[in-house]
């Protein structure tokens, strides 16, 4: 068993014809629920639902509260390499964009390690595109160790890998996993990565799977909002992350909900995320999983973070660089970035955003043993 | 047992504590509430995730938020095995936590609910290490025996699962830990209300520990105050040896005199 059969089994569900049927009243049956299913998932992300949007924010941030407390949780991105095969159609690190490559050394993810530390961070991500021969197991494994004398937890967004490369990364002392499936319909997910190893679906849909068996304690799933249906993916995701949770419970499971934006050599995005969806679909998933983490990068601006901040969001990127070698190495002008940061206030006023909602900042909150 | 309130201190390991409120410190919106909070409930013992205690933080380090007077309990959190928990308390030792320890081996992060086997072995080890043990369990008879047997000071079985304000939902297996236990029963997890905590110290319960439903309420400082007073009301009621509830009315002409008469 593993999360493709559920995928497999939903194909032939008619999710346009089941939006449309949801009333007013079924909303008001599951908002009315403790212990939500997938029905009321699915009634809580049909259009109408927007129509209790106020409802469900209000119960949203209660549980919210009860659940993670009245704090927010930061980490940064630290991009090593944007070294990349994949020909994702969709991403402006992929290996058809003609942009001169970098990979840190060893030494340089020191420095740029020590920068983010000096801001108060204690919880890093560690990113890299899909190359292993550029960024070798040794490679990754040497950044992890030189992470460890500067960050509390180390989480990894890199290329999947199998459980027993996982195990050695969790042994140099990563203890995160973060892989996005980017798009939970097949067909679109063939059509935007059209070759390469990425184009296994089936491998990239286990990959969490066999991050948890390696051992991470915690994972983070999401989809790319702006290639498949958004409420389709958003039911896929919140599923695969419901799926995750019961089949490891003693894993932390969290979902993020990235927007494409345009970037240059890329894909127009199919569909634009509203805000207002965007809201909608992160209260549904909070109900639907009161534990489940929501992480908000600096894609989305700082007033509208500020606003996520009340709507069920735990964890917060900040004073994020999206470019190899931004934090210490060179100038954002010289850099080629994964995306463009929208939010780009400092660390420091970050948290002091945060202090001002009623909430508290929280930079550790793990401890490595 | 002495009636009076002065006398009636309660002991983990051979530390006396007069108030029988345990508090937390991992949900405040500010850490600044954290001191005033402790000055109204009259706690004196906190617990404290060493998860989240950074020496070298950038901003002041959530230690340095608690009172001298107030003793720390860090916990385990995060722990998923007994060797987890067992590191973790001898890093919170080393980190000036004192030798209290609250074990939290957990290995369900949808409920929190604790491992009790992987409890009584981090028990087991660090109480022989000279660790102030206080296990949060599942309520368990067997297990609370072998708690005892293992060295801990204390049992903390859990009202309902964390953070759910959900109160005494374990109430039939509570009363029968409390029956037997020989050493102070705390009630931890699932305290939602002040009538609540009296209900868990009229039932008998040493103390109890509160967290979430004092720091997420809208004033944590009267939260506190409010469940301070509840815990000493019932723990007054049980000194007071108040009479019990009766399932069944007792008959005014009892069935069974006549066969005295």
């Amino acid at each position: 068993m593993s999360f493709m059969n559920n995928v497999l089994e939903l194909e032939s569900f008619d999710f346009e014809g089941y939006f449309r049927s949801v009333s007013p009243e079924d909303v008001r049956n599951s908002l009315q629920r403790d212990e939500l299913d997938q029905r009321d998932l699915l009634n809580l992300l049909s259009l109408t639902a927007q129509d209790f949007l106020e409802e469900m924010a209000q119960k949203g941030r209660q549980v919210t509260r009860q659940y993670f407390g009245n704090i927010i949780s930061l980490y940064a991105p630290l991009y090593i390499s944007d070294h990349c095969s994949n020909l994702c159609t969709y991403c402006g690190f992929n290996a058809g964009v003609d942009f001169p490559r970098t990979k840190l050394s060893l030494e340089e993810i020191e420095r740029e390690a020590a920068a983010i530390a000096a801001t108060g961070i204690r919880h890093i991500l560690i990113l890299t595109g899909e190359a292993p021969a550029q960024t070798p197991m040794s490679y990754l494994e040497e950044a992890v160790k030189i992470m460890k004398k500067y960050f509390s937890s180390i989480a990894l967004e890199i290329f999947p890998m199998d459980e027993e490369e996982y195990q050695v990364l969790c042994k140099a002392g990563a203890d995160s996993l973060t892989v996005y499936q980017e798009v939970y319909d097949r067909d679109i997910y063939k059509e935007v990565h059209p070759k390469g190893r990425k184009s296994d679906y089936e491998y990239r849909l286990m990959t969490p799977e066999r991050g948890a068996r390696a051992g991470f304690r915690a994972l983070n799933i999401g989809a790319l909002f702006g290639l498949g249906e958004p409420r389709k993916e958003a039911y896929l995701a919140a599923q695969h992350a419901r799926y995750l949770e019961l089949e490891f419970p003693d894993v932390e499971v969290s979902l993020s909900l990235p927007r494409m934006t345009k970037a240059k050599g890329i894909i127009e995005p199919k569909n634009i995320l509203t805000d207002i969806d965007l809201v909608q679909f992160m209260l549904a998933w909070r109900l639907f999983m009161p534990r489940l983490g929501i992480t908000i990068s600096t894609r989305e601006s700082a007033e509208f973070r500020d606003r996520l901040i009340h709507l069920g969001a735990t964890r917060f990127s900040s004073g994020s660089k999206t470019g190899v070698g931004e934090y210490s190495l060179k100038d954002h002008d010289d850099a080629t970035v994964q995306f463009e940061v929208t939010d780009d206030r400092s660390v420091d006023e970050v948290a002091e955003m945060i202090r001002e909602s009623g909430y508290q900042p929280v930079f550790k909150d793990w401890e490595m043993v | 047992m002495s009636t009076k309130e002065t006398e009636d201190t309660l002991y983990f390991g051979d530390v006396p504590f007069t108030s029988r409120l345990l508090t937390g410190t991992g949900k405040f919106a500010s850490r600044d509430i954290i001191a005033p909070m402790l000055e109204a409930s009259g706690s004196e013992l906190i617990t404290v995730a060493l998860r989240r205690v950074d020496p070298d933080a950038k901003e002041k380090d959530i230690l340095q938020y608690i009172p001298k007077s107030v003793r720390i309990l860090p916990n385990t959190s995060g722990a998923r095995t007994a060797e987890e928990a067992v590191r973790i308390a001898r890093i919170a030792r080393e980190a000036g936590c004192g030798d209290f320890i609250k074990i939290e081996v957990i290995t369900d992060m949808k409920y929190l609910l604790p491992d009790n086997a992987g409890t009584l072995k981090a028990t087991e080890i660090l109480a022989k290490e000279g660790f102030i043990v206080l296990p949060y369990m599942m309520p368990d008879i067997t297990v609370t025996k072998q708690l005892h047997d293992a060295g801990a000071a204390a049992i903390m079985p859990l009202g309902s699962p964390i953070g759910t304000n959900r109160g005494l939902e374990m109430k039939a297996m509570l009363k029968r830990i409390i029956e037997i236990s020989k050493l102070p029963v705390v009630v931890d997890a699932g305290i939602g209300r002040p009538s609540q905590a009296a209900e868990a110290m009229e039932m008998g319960a040493d103390a109890v520990l509160v967290n979430t439903a004092i720091a997420t309420s809208h004033d944590p400082v009267m939260a506190g105050k409010a469940f301070a007073l509840a815990v000493q009301a019932g723990r007054m009621a049980r000194l007071a040896q108040m009479a019990e509830e009766k399932e069944y009315a007792e008959a005014s002409s009892p069935l069974t005199g006549f066969l005295r008469q």
